[in-house]
């Protein structure tokens, strides 16, 4: 049996550690555009902000290749498919499979910007970006920097270019950071925070042009209502979409991902996608974030080696701690409509924010800032849907914890699930 | 000066090298005596609240804490005793009478501790216990006047030739009785008066020991019953929980005429501790006091008692066991006689140092007498009347270690009851305040927060391990006289000899003065 | 893998005194003494075992170290792992950079941010080395049991 896996990260790393649970033999191939072993993405920003070092990147060891006994090709962009003869096209070379998973990832959304054809503009989601980024600001003694994008990517971008000394301007094309999980208390406080460690915070704008030097390097960008701002350096951080490039053209079904059912499996046979790349054709599902990834990859990795397994569906959630202050959203953090019941806890000397969205009874979103004690309980009653009405006033208590929930539902969590030593 | 604060019994002494101020005592103590001060990081101990039950002392992780008694002195008064003092003051400040818990703490002679067991030497050899069977099988219940048997000549055939003995069969027919495996049961404890884990633990170690607890006057809890072939069920003068299952239950019935504590009196349950549970399984309304009459108000003579017992006989088709329970007071011994007379199976002697959850302290530490002397009487009078086998005695009433049983059983008792020294086992410090309801072992309450800390698996071990630690001692001492069966120790007043004892107490005990042979 | 044990966790049973807490403290201690890390070491380590009590209800709750933990597939950087030999959910605290996504999807919430030193994610580790856990040795009354798996 021969496996090929495009792409090194999250999915595929989860892909190789599901198929070699249940087929120790077959060959497996891992092709990689990129030169590293492989690395956790979402550590870029960590290095940039030199909170650790190279040595910290790696997701698995170095040994994991070869105790998995794995062909890894690095550097080779798959640039097409063969679906008759079942091979991925690596310019002229062939790699033949039989069962393919696609786990490409996603590409930096790159909005229309006039001039953008310059140096000092970057965007931020791979670790050539990061390099790229540090070997530029060395270079130019880069002081300021505007960072396009108020979301996950751009704030931790901009964390990271202040801890190199760099005075950043964030563009933020809604009333608010963070604007798709937090809503306008939440986003406050880490506004407030940002401003507070210097950065300059301007919504509901966005970039029309940039202007640049004589020697083609980036000096300021030009806003919507003609505003100017002076930088060094720019990062273009807007959001990120499925790279559905390899299969256009193709019979392989897509809309914004490459669309898979709950075995992850396209339409075409034997051809998988997992991760940022590929879209659930159930409830067109498109959660392009690390543990969803994770999980979809193992998934599609066991039932390539012949085991099923079924997705069942994730959650929209992050976890990001920015300027020292801890987050949490998971779900619906911010409701359209009637039919909600919000709880809220507001304690703003303290910047501690929890807000709680429910549903007929059910929790279906969650937001906490400053406070994510116990978290994950939220989380995982919005997994199972529990309704709970009977214990809402508990919610938000500082006591809250699993003593608040009905002791059978606790019993089965605590007692089905019980401690291996 | 109006109002005086109690007295402080115990001081608290904390080791500040050793108190790392992880707040366990504080959270523990249900009288609310140690408290934690956020601002200097430190725990600090109020003494008078102190009933000195030492659980802090049992958790502490460290040790820091040693319960002192309260050096704070009166001037000598050999008649007005620090007691007596704050006795009245007490209730001069109150105007109630005075209630305590457990058995009577006053100094009267302990009998057990004035007799000595024999050992042999040279003639009639000492049997190891480890090597030689060693019976301590009881059986309570009434024996038969007689033994008759049917001998039927077998038919030997070619086929059965080999068969040797003749076949015969008891033609008697027994009454019922009770099958222990060691002479030791578990006293009456009310549910209502104990909480319903040291319950658990009981029947579960009965069980397990094959032996028998008591409901006492509580009635039985429905999860209890798993437990029934091991229950011996109380009829109580207030006649809780007693019901057409209850009575069927039971291995056995005990009715309770008296109990040591407080012979004559009845008992009280506050209204305050009657929870749901203990609601449901007394029969009573929720909230209200639980009164046991002192009389059974349908026992005035004993004639009305012999009416009772065989009502019971009758209901349960002559199947269990029924017996008395009564107080050893001064007419014990024909009190005694006339209740084997009325029919009664076995009959239990609570004597002067019985426990109880609570009971006014005159009425517990002045009446009634010490069971040594109750048990001895009793036997002798009945082996005099030529009835002893119609009825089993069981002694009761501050029985502390397995010398104490043997000497029991020397001095005419069947078995023993244990209460007191089942609830040490598990964990009880003999603080006197089961009245109040705080008990921080979980034993003698009902507040939910208190009783998880009695772990009914832990409480059965260790009750479980005091059956059989005692068990093993008995064989032992039993070897030692060379007797290899309890039933040639029963009333076997020559194995024992009185040290420091007057003629009169030697006489109604029966027994010799140590230095004196056969 | 040897046949595993595991822990019950017996609420019925919870005295809520938090000795499973000083014991647990203790012993992921410099010095495993407990007068020492009380009164001398300096900042005491996180306990990893939580005591949830409401009225008369209370239970200590530790990681479960559940077969198909969600913690491991959340950690971006690879630091939770499962140890092959015990099947224990482990963090290892050199890779772990305090992202907290393990504690966003925790469904038991036995996470913990540790910020003393390192921002890392605590949780218990079923005391590696040790035959007992300390939580279940030192339970005064039986609510943290170790049992033979049936």
């Amino acid at each position: 049996m021969r496996y090929v896996i495009i792409g090194n990260s999250a999915s595929g790393i989860a892909a190789i550690e599901a198929i070699r649970e249940c087929d120790k033999q077959g060959r497996i191939t891992v092709i990689s555009d990129e030169s590293y072993f492989n690395y956790s993405r979402p550590l870029i920003s960590y290095l940039l902000g030199k909170k650790i070092n190279r040595e910290a990147l790696p997701y698995r060891s170095k040994e994991f290749y070869k105790q998995n006994r794995i062909d890894l090709l690095l550097n080779k962009k798959a640039t097409g498919l063969d679906l008759r003869n079942k091979d991925v096209l690596i310019g002229k070379e062939r790699i033949k499979f039989d069962k393919l998973l696609i786990a490409v990832g996603g590409t930096p959304f790159i909005p229309k910007i006039k001039n953008s054809n310059i140096n000092g503009v970057f965007t931020f989601t791979k670790l050539a970006d990061a390099e790229r980024i540090e070997k530029y600001v060395k270079a130019n003694k880069a002081k300021q920097a505007v960072a396009i994008g108020g979301g996950l990517i751009g704030l931790k971008a901009t964390e990271g270019l202040v801890e190199l000394g760099i005075k950043v301007t964030i563009v933020e094309l809604a009333d608010r950071i963070l604007s798709s999980t937090f809503d306008k208390k939440a986003s406050g406080i880490i506004e407030h925070a940002l401003e507070k460690i210097g950065c300059k915070l301007i919504t509901s704008n966005t970039v029309e042009k940039f202007t640049n030097s004589q020697s083609h390097k980036v000096t300021a960008v030009i806003l919507k209502d003609k505003k100017e701002i002076k930088c060094d350096l720019v990062i273009v951080a807007i959001g990120v979409r499925p790279n559905i490039e390899l299969v256009r053209n193709m019979p392989i079904e897509t809309n914004k991902g490459i669309i898979v059912d709950n075995s992850m499996q396209t339409n075409i046979k034997d051809i998988y996608a997992a991760g940022d790349c590929c879209e659930l054709k159930d409830k067109n599902e498109l959660i392009a974030i690390w543990p969803v990834a994770v999980r979809q990859g193992k998934i599609a990795g066991y039932n390539m080696a012949g085991i099923k397994k079924e997705y069942s569906g994730g959650l929209v959630m992050n976890s990001v701690e920015l300027c020292g202050i801890p987050t949490i959203s998971v779900g619906q953090t911010n409701p359209k409509g009637n039919g909600f019941k919000i709880l809220e806890y507001f304690n703003k000397e303290k910047s501690i924010y929890k807000k709680i969205v429910l549903q007929n009874g059910r929790i279906v979103g969650v937001i906490l800032v400053g406070d994510i004690e116990r978290a994950g309980i939220y989380t995982g009653l919005i997994k199972d849907r529990v309704n709970a009405e009977s214990f809402k006033e508990c919610l938000l208590r500082e006591d809250f914890g699993l003593i608040s929930l009905p002791s059978d539902y606790r019993k089965h969590l605590v007692q089905e699930v019980s401690v291996i030593i | 000066m109006a109002k005086r604060p109690a007295p402080t019994e115990f001081i608290i002494e904390r080791d500040d090298q050793k108190c790392i101020a992880c707040q366990a005592c504080v959270r523990m103590c249900s009288n609310d005596v140690h408290s934690y001060d956020e601002q200097t990081d430190t725990v600090t101990s109020d003494s008078a609240k102190c009933v000195g039950c030492h659980f802090c002392g049992t958790i502490c992780p460290t040790g820091a804490i040693t319960i002192k008694r309260n050096p704070s002195e009166f001037k000598l008064n050999a008649n007005w005793n620090a007691q007596a003092i704050k006795n009245i003051t007490k209730q001069a400040e109150t105007g109630g009478a005075l209630l305590t818990g457990m058995g009577s703490d006053k100094p009267y002679p302990i009998y057990w501790d004035h007799i000595l067991l024999n050992a042999s030497q040279v003639t009639n050899p000492s049997i190891d216990p480890l090597r030689e069977p060693m019976e301590l099988r009881t059986y309570i219940g009434r024996k038969p006047d007689k033994i008759e048997f049917t001998v039927h000549s077998s038919q030997l055939t070619e086929k059965n030739k080999k068969l040797s003995t003749v076949n015969c069969e008891l033609s008697t027919k027994l009454s019922p009785q009770l099958k222990l495996e060691t002479p030791i049961l578990f006293s009456a404890m009310s549910y209502g008066s104990i909480s319903l884990n040291a319950c658990k633990s009981l029947a579960r170690a009965a069980a397990q020991m094959g032996t028998f607890y008591n409901t006492g006057e509580g009635g039985l809890h429905r999860d209890l019953y798993t437990y029934a072939s091991n229950t011996i069920v109380q009829v109580a003068s207030g006649r809780f929980g007693v019901h057409k299952q209850y009575l069927e239950a039971g291995a056995a019935i005990e009715i309770k005429i008296g109990q040591g504590a407080k012979p004559g009196i009845g008992g009280h349950l506050p209204g305050e501790k009657v929870t749901e549970e203990i609601s449901q399984t007394r029969m009573i309304p929720g909230g209200t006091d639980a009164l046991s009459p002192a009389p059974h108000h349908d026992i005035y003579s004993i004639e009305d008692l012999k009416q009772l017992i065989y009502a019971l006989k009758e209901a349960t088709r002559y199947k269990k066991p029924v017996g008395v329970k009564i107080s050893a007071v001064h007419n014990v011994a024909p009190i005694a006689s006339g209740i084997v007379r009325a029919g009664a199976d076995f009959v239990a002697i609570d004597g002067l140092r019985g426990g109880t959850g609570a009971a006014p302290t005159m009425i517990r530490d002045n009446v009634g007498i010490p069971v040594e002397l109750a048990i001895a009487v009793v036997d002798s009078r009945l082996r005099e009347e030529g009835i002893r086998h119609q009825a089993s005695l069981i002694a009761a009433g501050g029985i502390r270690s397995s010398a104490d049983i043997i000497k029991a059983i020397a001095l005419g008792a069947d078995a023993v009851y244990i209460a007191t020294a089942a609830l040490v086992a598990m964990g009880c410090s003999l603080c006197q305040k089961c009245y109040t309801g705080k008990c921080n072992w979980g034993i003698a309450t009902q507040d939910p927060y208190l009783t998880k800390r009695l772990n009914p698996e832990i409480g059965t071990q260790r009750l479980v391990n005091l059956l059989r630690a005692w068990s093993f001692e008995i064989k032992e001492m039993l070897g030692g006289m060379g007797i290899n069966a309890i039933e040639s120790l029963r009333g076997n007043r020559q194995q024992l000899r009185g040290v420091g004892l007057s003629d009169t107490d030697l006489k109604l005990l029966g027994i010799k003065p140590a230095g004196e042979a056969w | 893998m040897k046949k595993p044990n595991r822990i019950l966790i017996r609420e019925e049973y919870c005295m809520g005194c938090r000795i499973c807490e000083v014991h647990c403290v203790v012993q992921h201690s410099k010095s495993k003494d407990i007068i020492k890390v009380y009164k001398g070491e300096g900042a005491k380590p996180l306990p990893r075992v939580i005591v949830e009590e409401k009225g008369h209800i209370s239970f200590a709750l530790q990681c479960r170290h559940c077969e198909d933990a969600p913690c491991l597939e959340a950690c971006i950087t690879g630091a939770m792992y499962k140890d092959k030999k015990t099947g224990a959910v482990l963090c290892d605290e050199e890779k772990c950079v305090g992202c907290w996504m393990c504690i966003m999807v925790c469904p038991f919430g036995v996470i913990l941010r540790d910020v003393s030193g390192k921002k890392v994610a605590s949780k218990c580790d079923l005391c590696i080395g040790e035959e007992i856990p300390a939580c279940v040795k030192n339970c005064p009354n039986g609510a943290i049991v170790c049992q033979e798996n049936k």
